[in-house]
């Protein structure tokens, strides 16, 4: 009991947004400026001046003048300097404007009378319980009903029209039509004599945000910590943006406040009031419309406040809501079959520098001495030791590693090396979805680059064309376990998307499962025991299906051995033919899965059965079914020996699978060749004036729609032809059949006939006068002038079709990247909005405001990442459940 | 023995009924009533009913979702992450080949936007008894809705400068087909603002109007504004598709879909079936038929964009979009001028986009950001952030010491 530590923690309740007023902005300040220079010749900073020493340190090894601090401690602290005139706050402008519309320009009153304004509160009040939005859209309301008063109710004064030009000027307009300027010391006076209560009516809390406050008499100098100087190599020092700006108006203000004192004549005052105002505009935001940017000596414009708040990088979205971390570590993905779904192969160099601390107690001292003695550059080692005093020894500067590692005690903590079995968490970006960052647990490997089992890429999206990914530390054990408990990737196979399994079998894991499960697939016994001996089998082997000439196993014996035993399943798989009359598992072609007890009874295993991102498959069942634990076991084990079967039966493809039998050609030539005599015959028969325009089309637009029917229906019946030709032991047709990789339709473009290139969903039809290309005669509207393809990539394409070809492929690529963009826009607008819906425990959907979006998650409060593909029950499989029971 | 048999498959209908009904208080009707179909079909006798309910009540409950699940993020994941593999700029065509629609990734947009029209305003017109099983009826109502203007009817056009008149000639196929006449055309020209001139039916197929317009440019747009004078039909009804479709119980009736919207006033034609219609233009369905209707249409949209591309996507997450654009009752954007930029949170505003207005407005407004959002967490910095395992506040109080303070 006595060694538990108790941490009391100071938690932000709430953070109050108001103005600062001047006595607030002079309080706070360490001392006024008054001069903007900075250094004296020494390179000593100025004491009045902007690099004050009292506005804090960015020095290292200078104390602050102010609070005692060294860089880093020390927050840096205000200075103030005194206007010479008031200045608008340019961000401030519109408000002020709509104040001074609302307000008597003499006595300040809301130009609203009395009951009315009672009337208002009320409504207010109602309002305000309602939705806290709605007080200030009634505010809004009553500012313009207000404006619309030409005289005050309470003094009788008239009031005048008030102008506003953009960004910060004012103008009366007079009923004789002079228009009479509103200088900040009018409209400050004006904004004054506002009465609490009427600005509460307005919108505007007056205990924090009186409105004469946006009017500046006092401008805050912020410390030298939020705009330090950089010092070059040269020794040149050059300043920042916002010292600059600040200069600039310290100028300013010094020579207006040295005319006023000198009597000058008002127009100069003005003048140099007028260029005041705008250093102080341009200082906040330096984007105002209608004045020019503050420019840099190098003609770069200022980034001044504004800039530095907004967009992107700024500090908002760039600093606070995406923050920088430790811990964390970079570098190209490579395939590994070998390891566990679960794992993640570490670069040893990479598990050297990434550490998690651990602390020593009497049952890991002896191990982690062991790590302290291996020290820094050794695998198992440690970086660092913090003593329980705070004290932390670098283990790199350390001589007698033996001795310190024996010095250990329980409460030191030891900043060891990452090691096997660590929880660690792994992203590729973009982090589309929660799968995007998994976590896994580590496995340290030789050589450089992080490894990962290839079943996981389909929720990175991940491929090895040169991907990179990151990798991330839990620093303590809280993160530990929710890693473990909620992100590992076994947890993660079921999508929230829809369902259904997100991870499953790809390319050569579904090529190698339908290879195994063929009816053809007969193994010796030294084949079946290598495969099940390289998953880690330790069972016994089943009866051999064969036993003469020699014992053999059938391929779907051997996989059955990784089904539970008290699977069912049934279902069509991928290379279905889709027949007009079902045989189920008597499928001439083994196409129906029958899974009776764990046995394999006919079928093939293959994308419909096994597949990612596929949903109600065999797999589907088994991770609802037996769990993610039992999933994980199969996609470790049964999974392997798919690509172990490839290894050893060997898979390839090449040129020669594209080939067409000579007869085949010829057929694919005929077709072709008739289509263009038939769509001839379409182009003579609309020159005729005889093609019947199809409703809602112009004639022109059914002549196009016609040929391109057509020509569609041409290429398909090519397809056809080749396919005739080409069957299952074909390794391209294999492939797309099962649903490894492509599709029979880029097997026809291979080996047949290309087809139709489009451009916008039309016919090629731009480029030159009349014709797309000069190869062609104007007007020429036949199906090679407009980019249909006859040639295939195997024999190759004419130099036209291959310019088409590629216009087309252009314009796919244009596609993409405006697409990304638009997607990427539409997915941050979506997740900002509803980024703060979480279920309360009432099982409503809630917002951060408490305000109820939904009385029950989507009406029946089911999970979709729990459910079976979007059901909560799967009556099938309880049926199955209750009905073995029965025969029990 | 015949009614017998039947007695006793009664009585079991009702037992079964009985049995499943009776677990109304641990399950939501819908599935109450999918086990009552299964156990008819399955015939389960009364123990296995009782065992197979049991597990659906294990399984139901184990689907539920955890309090503190953060399902908006889920969900806008979930939308957000298919629109990348979504087609661009796919125009597709609605059932028959008439016209197109906006579909894929623009139409995802445009939803989610609430735009106030969208690009393709389409109207399912369904029609009433009456006319839903004659062809005749059915196009009589389209001819109702569908705007005609004179220069669908007119053949052709002759504008004499000289004379300062326009002669219409008519198509009388046309006339016929869209159910007007020259008398039409004629009260149509005499109800233009402002007319001078006189106008009159030369022929049966024939207006000629004489304008008193002499400047040339004036008389063109006067022709122009002639062609666009609306004869009959709807305002914003451009064309008229009838369609065959199957009714449930096997009879084929006949509706209208038509390109525009126009809500209020197709919901007026006689002959339409105003419980049915629907347009998919959602800000005029929350204006005609509340927000209810309003939410329908955009799940009934999302789904349809998403699984028209082959994007499997559950139809909570998409609840939850639209409950999210809808539940204060007016229909919102997702985004800046909606749900996104009217949290109470200064902060989350902030972040998102206006960074400076929504500072200024929040500091003069004198607000007070109470930190109950993820971003506003995330910004001061502090763990836990107030959702999922974040959620729960554990207190834990250590026993005292003898004599110790603790």
């Amino acid at each position: 009991m006595s060694n538990i530590e108790f941490q009391t923690t100071t938690r932000i309740a709430a953070i109050k947004f108001g103005l600062l007023s001047p006595d607030l902005i002079r309080k706070m300040s360490v001392t006024a400026i008054v001069t903007s220079d900075t250094y004296d010749e020494e390179g000593m900073p100025i004491r009045g001046g902007l690099m004050d020493r009292r506005l804090g340190t960015i020095e290292p090894g200078v104390r602050c003048e102010t609070c005692g601090n060294y860089t880093g401690q020390c927050p840096g602290h205000f200075g103030h300097l005194e206007l010479a005139r008031p200045v608008i706050h340019p961000e401030f402008a519109k408000k002020i404007y709509i104040l001074l519309r609302a307000t008597c320009r003499y006595c300040g009153r809301i130009l609203l009378p009395e009951e009315e304004i009672k009337k208002e509160l009320e409504k207010r009040k109602r309002l305000e319980k309602i939705w806290i939005h709605f007080k200030y859209r009634h505010a809004e309301r009553i500012a313009k009903k207000a404006a619309k008063n030409s005289e005050c109710p309470y003094c009788h004064a008239k009031q005048y029209k008030i102008k506003f030009e953009k960004p910060y000027s004012f103008y009366e307009e007079r009923e004789e039509g002079t228009a009479i300027k509103l200088t900040p010391s009018d409209i400050r006076e004006r904004l004054e004599k506002i009465r609490d209560e009427d600005l509460v009516l307005l919108g505007i809390d007056p205990e924090y945000a009186r409105p004469e406050w946006t009017v500046l008499t006092v401008l805050p100098v912020p410390p030298i910590t939020v705009r330090p100087s950089i010092t070059l190599e040269t020794g040149i020092r050059s300043e920042d943006d916002l010292t600059h700006k600040l200069g600039d108006i310290i100028r300013v203000n010094q020579r207006l406040k040295e005319s006023i004192e000198a009597g000058a004549p008002s127009l100069i005052i003005d003048d140099m009031w007028e260029l005041l105002q705008y250093h102080i505009a341009t200082y906040f935001n330096n984007e105002l419309p209608g004045i020019p940017p503050a420019k840099h000596k190098s003609g770069r414009p200022l980034r001044t406040l504004a800039q530095r708040l907004k967009g992107k990088e700024g500090r908002f979205r760039g600093s606070l809501a995406g923050k920088r971390v430790d811990f964390s570590a970079r570098t190209v993905i490579s395939p590994d079959p070998n390891l566990s779904i679960n794992e993640v192969g570490v670069p040893e160099e990479i598990a050297k520098i990434l550490v998690i601390p651990e602390k020593v107690t009497e049952w890991n001292i002896e191990e982690l001495r062991k790590l302290v003695k291996n020290g820094p550059y050794k695998h198992p080692g440690a970086n660092y030791i913090v003593r329980p005093d705070g004290a932390r020894v670098d283990l790199r500067y350390v001589r007698d590693l033996e001795a310190l590692a024996e010095t250990l005690a329980p409460g030191y903590i030891v900043e060891r090396h990452l090691k096997d079995g660590d929880v660690v968490l792994f992203n590729r970006q973009p982090s589309l979805h929660r799968m995007s960052i998994m976590a896994h647990k580590v496995k340290v490997l030789p050589y450089k680059t992080f490894r990962l089992n290839l079943l996981v890429c389909p929720p990175y999206n991940a491929d090895f064309d040169g991907d990179e990914m990151n990798l991330h530390v839990p620093q303590n054990e809280e993160a530990r376990a929710e890693a473990k408990v909620l992100m590992l990737v076994q947890e993660q196979i079921l999508s929230p998307r829809y369902g259904g399994p997100i991870i499953g079998a790809i390319h050569d894991y579904i090529t190698g499962g339908y290879m195994i499960t063929r009816k053809d697939s007969l193994l010796t016994k030294e084949k079946a025991a290598t495969l099940l001996y390289e998953t880690g089998y330790e069972g016994e082997m089943p009866e051999p299906a064969i036993l003469k000439p020699g014992e053999m196993w059938t391929g779907k014996q051997i996989i059955s051995i990784f089904l539970p035993p008290d699977l069912d399943f049934e279902g069509k798989c991928a290379i279905c033919e889709k027949c007009d009359t079902c045989l189920f598992e008597d499928c001439p072609y083994d196409a129906y899965l029958l899974i009776r007890k764990g046995e394999i009874l006919a079928g093939v295993l293959d994308k419909a059965s096994i597949g990612a991102q596929k949903s109600e498959t065999l797999l589907h069942v088994i991770v609802k079914k037996y769990g993610t634990d039992k999933a994980r076991e199969i996609m470790d084990t049964m999974f392997k020996t798919f690509i172990l079967y490839l290894d050893l039966k060997g898979f390839s493809m090449s040129l020669d699978n594209l080939d067409l039998p000579q007869e085949a050609r010829e057929e694919v030539a005929k077709v072709l060749s008739e289509v263009e005599k038939e769509v001839d015959e379409i182009i003579k028969k609309a020159a005729r004036g005889e093609l019947q325009p199809k409703p809602g089309m112009t004639l022109r637009e059914s002549l196009e729609n016609e040929i391109l029917n057509v020509l569609e229906r041409a290429r398909e019946e090519a397809g056809r032809i080749a396919s005739r030709y080409l069957g299952l032991n074909n390794s391209a047709v294999l492939m797309a059949k099962t649903g490894a990789r492509a599709n029979i339709l880029n097997i026809t473009q291979m080996t047949a006939c290309l087809g139709q290139q489009s451009i916008r969903g039309k016919r090629i039809s731009r480029g030159y006068l009349d014709r797309p290309l000069p190869h062609f005669k104007r007007g020429d509207i036949g199906p090679r002038a407009r980019g249909f393809v006859y040639g295939n990539f195997k024999e190759g394409l004419s130099p036209t079709e291959f310019f088409y070809h590629a216009m087309a492929g252009r314009e796919g690529l244009v596609d993409t990247a405006v697409r990304t963009a638009q997607s990427g826009y539409m997915y941050r607008r979506l997740a900002n909005a509803l980024q703060d819906l979480y279920v309360a425990y009432d099982g409503s959907v809630r917002s951060a405001e408490g305000s109820v979006i939904q009385l029950r998650y989507g009406e029946d409060g089911v999970d979709p990442a729990k459910s079976y593909h979007g059901r909560p029950i799967n009556y099938d499989l309880i049926l199955q459940r209750i009905k073995s029971r029965k025969v029990k | 023995m015949g009614r017998r048999k039947e007695k006793k498959k009664k009585s079991y209908k009702e037992e079964v009924r009985n049995i499943v009904y009776s677990y109304s208080d641990k399950l939501p009707e819908n599935i109450l009533q999918e086990i009552e179909t299964i156990a008819l079909r399955e015939k389960l006798e009364k123990d296995e009913l009782h065992a197979f309910i049991e597990e659906c009540v294990k399984e139901y409950n184990n689907a539920l979702v955890e309090p503190g699940e953060a399902v908006g993020m889920v969900a806008a994941q979930s939308i957000g992450e298919p629109s990348t593999q979504m087609t661009l700029r796919t125009f597709h065509f609605a059932g028959v080949r008439e016209f197109n629609i906006t579909l894929g990734l623009p139409r995802l947009i445009e939803i989610v936007d609430a735009r106030k029209s969208p690009s393709t305003p389409i109207t399912y017109i369904y029609l009433d008894e009456k006319h839903r099983y004659d062809e005749e009826k059915a196009k009589e109502v389209a001819r109702r809705i569908e705007l005609t203007t004179i220069e669908n009817v007119a053949s052709e056009w002759e504008l004499d400068y000289l004379t300062s008149t326009i002669t219409i000639r008519l198509d009388p196929e046309m006339l016929a087909d869209k159910g007007v006449t020259a008398k039409d055309v004629v009260k149509a020209i005499n109800k233009i603002k402002g007319k001078k001139g006189k106008v009159w039916m030369e022929d049966e197929y024939t207006v000629i109007f004489e304008t008193e317009i002499t400047d040339m440019s004036k008389l063109k747009r006067m022709l122009d504004r002639v062609k666009d004078l609306r004869l009959k039909g709807i305002k914003g009804i451009r064309k008229i598709i009838l369609r065959p479709v199957k009714t449930e119980d096997g009879k084929v009736e006949y509706m209208l879909v038509a390109e525009g919207s126009n809500f209020s006033a197709i919901l007026e034609v006689e002959g339409v079936d105003p419980t049915r219609t629907i347009t998919n233009n959602i800000v005029e369905v929350a204006e005609v038929l509340g927000i209810e209707a309003a939410r329908r249409v955009i799940i009934k949209e999302m789904q349809e964009v998403l699984s028209e591309q082959g994007l499997d996507v559950d139809i909570r997450h998409i609840m939850l979009v639209a409950d999210a654009m809808t539940y204060t009752g007016q229909v919102r954007q997702v985004g800046r001028h909606g749900v996104a930029g009217e949290k109470i949170s200064p902060l989350a505003r902030a972040t998102f986009e206006v960074t400076v207005k929504h500072l200024t407005d929040a500091a003069i407004h004198g607000e007070v950001d109470q930190l109950t959002g993820v971003v506003e967490n995330v910004i001061v910095g502090s763990a836990p952030i107030p959702m999922g395992t974040g959620l729960i506040e554990l207190l834990m109080i250590f026993p005292r010491k003898k004599g110790g303070e603790g």
